[in-house]
């Protein structure tokens, strides 16, 4: 079986909501892997659309980098609403 | 204070201060409940625990499929066959999801399926019992699938991620399992005839103490827990988990009219749970060992299955290269 692809499944559970990684899946090619992730994650009802993506093409960060990629943005309180204080009488905003 | 057991087996106790920086940091991750993923650094021995605890788990779910599949065929209706069928499905589907968890520890899936055909990695000792009469199913059901709830739903919260959202995913499953189990029962001690009712308790007679020997050796016993613990691979120990499932098995025992095959079972007021006779771990050992009624069976069934179903991977492989071929030439 090693000669099988690894696949990373992506459902989406409900019309309008995202796509979310679930779990993954071998396969010979790409049909078989939508077809084995169907049988392997949706048995109940638990989406309406999948995604198979050979696992090789994905492009993740490290662990290490963390600080790297999200530190920078821990110190910019400006970019969140609560931020910005406003008098009560201007009502909701 | 932390404690580790090195690797060799050897009890010795290491200290937060005598481990390393790294060792540290992932204790202290451990312990504040922030979960371990793929990509993390962790010891090598949190890697191999880890891998041979899932890749147990998996084989169980796999050679577990092997008892219920002999009822498929003999099914009493065309409904009880349909909801069998999906029970083993969802089992294969369990297998899968944790043997996906262990991969993503860098062991690979055929490798690890290979030492269970060659005996070398274990799985429950429950599925190397047979399945002699219908109610068996419905034993199985309530009393084995009942038991991995119990661990299941506790390992939701074990430390390493993939592991933990694979038993979320399997925990929803299996109360179907379990429930459709007892309905068998419960179904063939309202409506049965005398002989039926009779192989109802036949059945919980012969699996009430392979199902209690399902969560291992009393914890004095058990020597690995105690690392597993403190990693929190393991959240509960294993007399803990099987007094918890004995205390919630026996009010359903007596809605169903039947009895364990224990006469010293009885309900402790003091404690608060109920008391229980010892276990034959003569028994355990030695199913574990191989020495099983079913064990030769279990794992030849497997074996043939490989060997028999190799040329339908063969054929896909061979599938898939000429449909790329095809493609490649059309473009």
């Amino acid at each position: 079986m090693s000669e099988w692809r690894l696949y990373e499944v992506f459902v989406r559970s409900k019309h309008g909501l995202n796509h979310k990684h679930v779990g993954s899946v071998h396969a010979a090619d790409n049909e078989m892997a939508m077809e084995n992730a169907r049988e392997l994650y949706t048995r109940r009802n638990e989406g309406v659309s999948i995604w198979v993506v050979p696992s090789e093409t994905i492009t993740a960060s490290a662990s290490d980098e963390k600080e790297i990629l999200f530190d920078p943005s821990e110190d910019k309180v400006y970019r969140h609403a609560s931020f910005y204080k406003l008098p009560d009488e201007v009502g909701h905003m | 204070m932390y404690a580790q057991m090195v690797d060799t087996g050897t009890k010795r106790l290491k200290t937060l201060e005598e481990m390393s920086p790294e060792e540290r940091d992932f204790q202290e991750k451990v312990d504040a409940e922030t979960k371990i993923e793929a990509k993390n650094w962790m010891p090598d021995g949190y890697r191999k625990t880890l891998i041979r605890q899932i890749s147990q788990h998996a084989h169980s779910e796999i050679v577990g499929m092997l008892p219920e599949g002999n009822w498929v065929t003999r099914a009493p209706t065309l409904k009880r066959k349909l909801q069998l069928m999906a029970k083993i499905q969802d089992e294969a589907g369990h297998g899968l999801y944790l043997y996906s968890a262990m991969e993503t520890l860098g062991a690979d899936r055929d490798e690890e399926i290979q030492k269970l055909h060659d005996g070398k990695a274990k799985y429950s000792s429950i599925f190397n019992y047979p399945t002699l009469n219908w109610s068996d199913m419905g034993a199985v059901g309530w009393l084995v699938d009942g038991a991995a709830i119990v661990n299941q739903v506790v390992l939701q919260r074990t430390s390493y991620g993939p592991y933990s959202r694979a038993m979320v995913r399997i925990c929803k499953e299996e109360s179907f399992h379990q429930r459709q189990g007892y309905q068998i029962l419960l179904d063939m001690m309202r409506e049965g005839t005398q002989e039926q009712k009779d192989m109802v308790q036949d059945s919980i007679n012969r699996l009430w103490w392979p199902a209690l020997m399902m969560f291992g050796p009393h914890d004095d016993e058990s020597p690995n827990s105690q690392q597993s613990m403190v990693w929190k691979i393991k959240r509960k120990s294993n007399d803990e988990l099987r007094q918890m499932f004995i205390d919630q098995t026996i009010p359903q025992l007596e809605f169903l009219g039947c009895t364990v095959p224990d006469p010293d079972l009885k309900w402790n007021e003091e404690r608060g749970h109920y008391d229980f006779g010892d276990i034959d771990w003569k028994e355990f050992y030695d199913v574990l060992k191989g020495d099983g009624p079913c064990n030769h069976e279990r794992i030849s069934t497997r074996r043939k299955a490989i060997d028999e179903g190799a040329w339908v991977r063969e054929a896909a492989v061979a599938y898939a290269a000429k449909q790329k071929q095809r493609a490649a030439k059309a473009a």
